[in-house]
């Protein structure tokens, strides 16, 4: 009982290490002593995608109108479970609509027109190179996936202070203020995925767990090629590509977080 | 001494009904539930640990696996007799063992504890409510 507990934990340190593990692993259970039962072993999935950096680059020309953020958001917030609350002080957001001039203030000039002002464009969580709110977290529920640069958040481990709230300066963290389970509509609920409770933030999680799993972000299926999603860190990924021979902007670069996230205009 | 009769006697019925609890339940104690498997379970016949593990330490797994699968994303779950186990409570423990209410909740009423791992998990993809 004790040895399988032990190797349990150790196994849990050596996949910490974020190795992709199989390699190790192998060299792991050839060390482990011969004649007794096989131990256990953790692995990542084999289907898994991996890259370095995740990043998204949203094209922006590729929308016509806000109709067509619709089915994106709505992939988003149904495969998360994301409750409709009508309250606008008690909604919850993983990806939504804003307005040019709140997505990208420090890029305004005094002489916009309204309608410039107001042009939509898709926001979400950044993944932050620099996460201002990785730093917040006294927890550490939010934390920055060292393997591929996602943020991430341990909903378990949250203890609702709203820090990182404060600190992320995009505004793209939502609080549970009240039960969010009788607001998701039960023909919606998607089972495989948790739902969280009261107290709890939460975020865009870039489809951590659909990644794991060999699939694209929900948001990047359903926008028919508006969205593009890769490895930034490989000079072959089609994102590497597109923003390297664009003009994209990225939100408040100014504030030295280092978006992932980059706006083809 | 004044009163020293209504004292003790006092004495001795306070005694009595701080210890009712005690010797009134004596020798009656509650028997352990008995362990209901779904059939998927019991065709299954081997789970990610041993049976006598998996009842001493389940939370202590779920609480690994947690950490595995949302810090590393490490998701699969190989057992030592090479059977692979997605590692997921929801996807897995209870796709297997869907009769929460009879093979989780009466171990945990028994043992007087209330994990509420389900207020996220949803209980039990299989059951409709
Ligand atoms: S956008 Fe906000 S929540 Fe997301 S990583 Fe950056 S600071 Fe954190
Ligand atoms: S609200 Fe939760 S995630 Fe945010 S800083 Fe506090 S503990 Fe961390």
């Amino acid at each position: 009982m004790k040895r399988s507990r032990r190797s349990f934990l150790k196994i849990a340190g050596i996949s910490a290490l974020g190795i992709g593990s199989k390699p190790i692993l192998n060299a792991f259970s050839a060390s482990a002593p011969q004649g007794d039962t096989p131990q256990p072993a953790v692995m990542r999935k084999p289907e898994a995608l991996t890259a370095k950096h995740w990043a998204m680059v949203i094209d922006t020309t590729k929308f016509k109108s806000r109709d067509d953020f619709k089915p994106i958001i709505e992939a988003c917030h149904s495969i998360h479970n994301v409750p409709e609350l009508k309250n606008k002080n008690h909604e919850i957001k993983w990806i939504w609509e804003e307005g040019y001039k709140h997505a990208f203030p420090t890029l305004e000039n005094p002489y916009f027109e309204e309608k410039v002002k107001d042009l939509p464009f898709l926001v979400l969580c950044n993944h932050c190179e620099n996460p201002p709110c990785v730093r917040a977290c006294p927890t550490k529920a939010t934390f920055k996936r060292e393997s591929d640069g996602i943020v991430l958040m341990d909903f378990h481990r949250c203890i609702g202070c709203r820090f990182c709230m404060a600190a992320c300066p995009y505004g793209a963290r939502s609080f549970n203020f009240r039960d969010p389970r009788p607001f998701i509509k039960e023909e919606k609920i998607n089972l495989k995925f948790p739902r969280r409770t009261k107290g709890v933030v939460e975020k865009c999680n870039f489809c951590a767990e659909r990644l794991a799993v060999g699939q694209l972000p929900a948001c990047v299926e359903a926008a028919n090629g508006a969205i593009i999603f890769g490895d930034l860190a490989d000079p072959d990924s089609d994102v590497r590509k597109l923003v390297s021979t664009n003009y994209t902007i990225r939100r408040k670069l100014s504030l030295g977080t280092s978006p992932s996230v980059y706006y083809i205009v | 001494m004044y009163n020293k009769g209504i004292i003790v006697a006092g004495l001795a019925v306070f005694i009595v009904l701080a210890t009712f609890p005690f010797w009134y339940n004596l020798g009656k104690a509650a028997p352990a539930p008995e362990r209901i498997l779904t059939a998927q379970a019991k065709a299954a016949k081997e789970c990610i640990l041993s049976a006598e593990l998996m009842r001493t330490e389940h939370m202590q797994m779920l609480n690994d696996w947690r950490d595995m699968v949302v810090r590393d994303g490490t998701r699969l779950y190989v057992g030592s007799s090479g059977k692979k186990f997605e590692m997921s409570l929801s996807n897995t423990c209870m796709e297997c063992h869907s009769n929460k209410a009879e093979f989780c909740d009466r171990c945990h009423n028994y043992a007087a504890v209330t994990p509420y791992c389900w207020d996220c998990h949803i209980d039990n993809p299989k059951e409709t409510k």
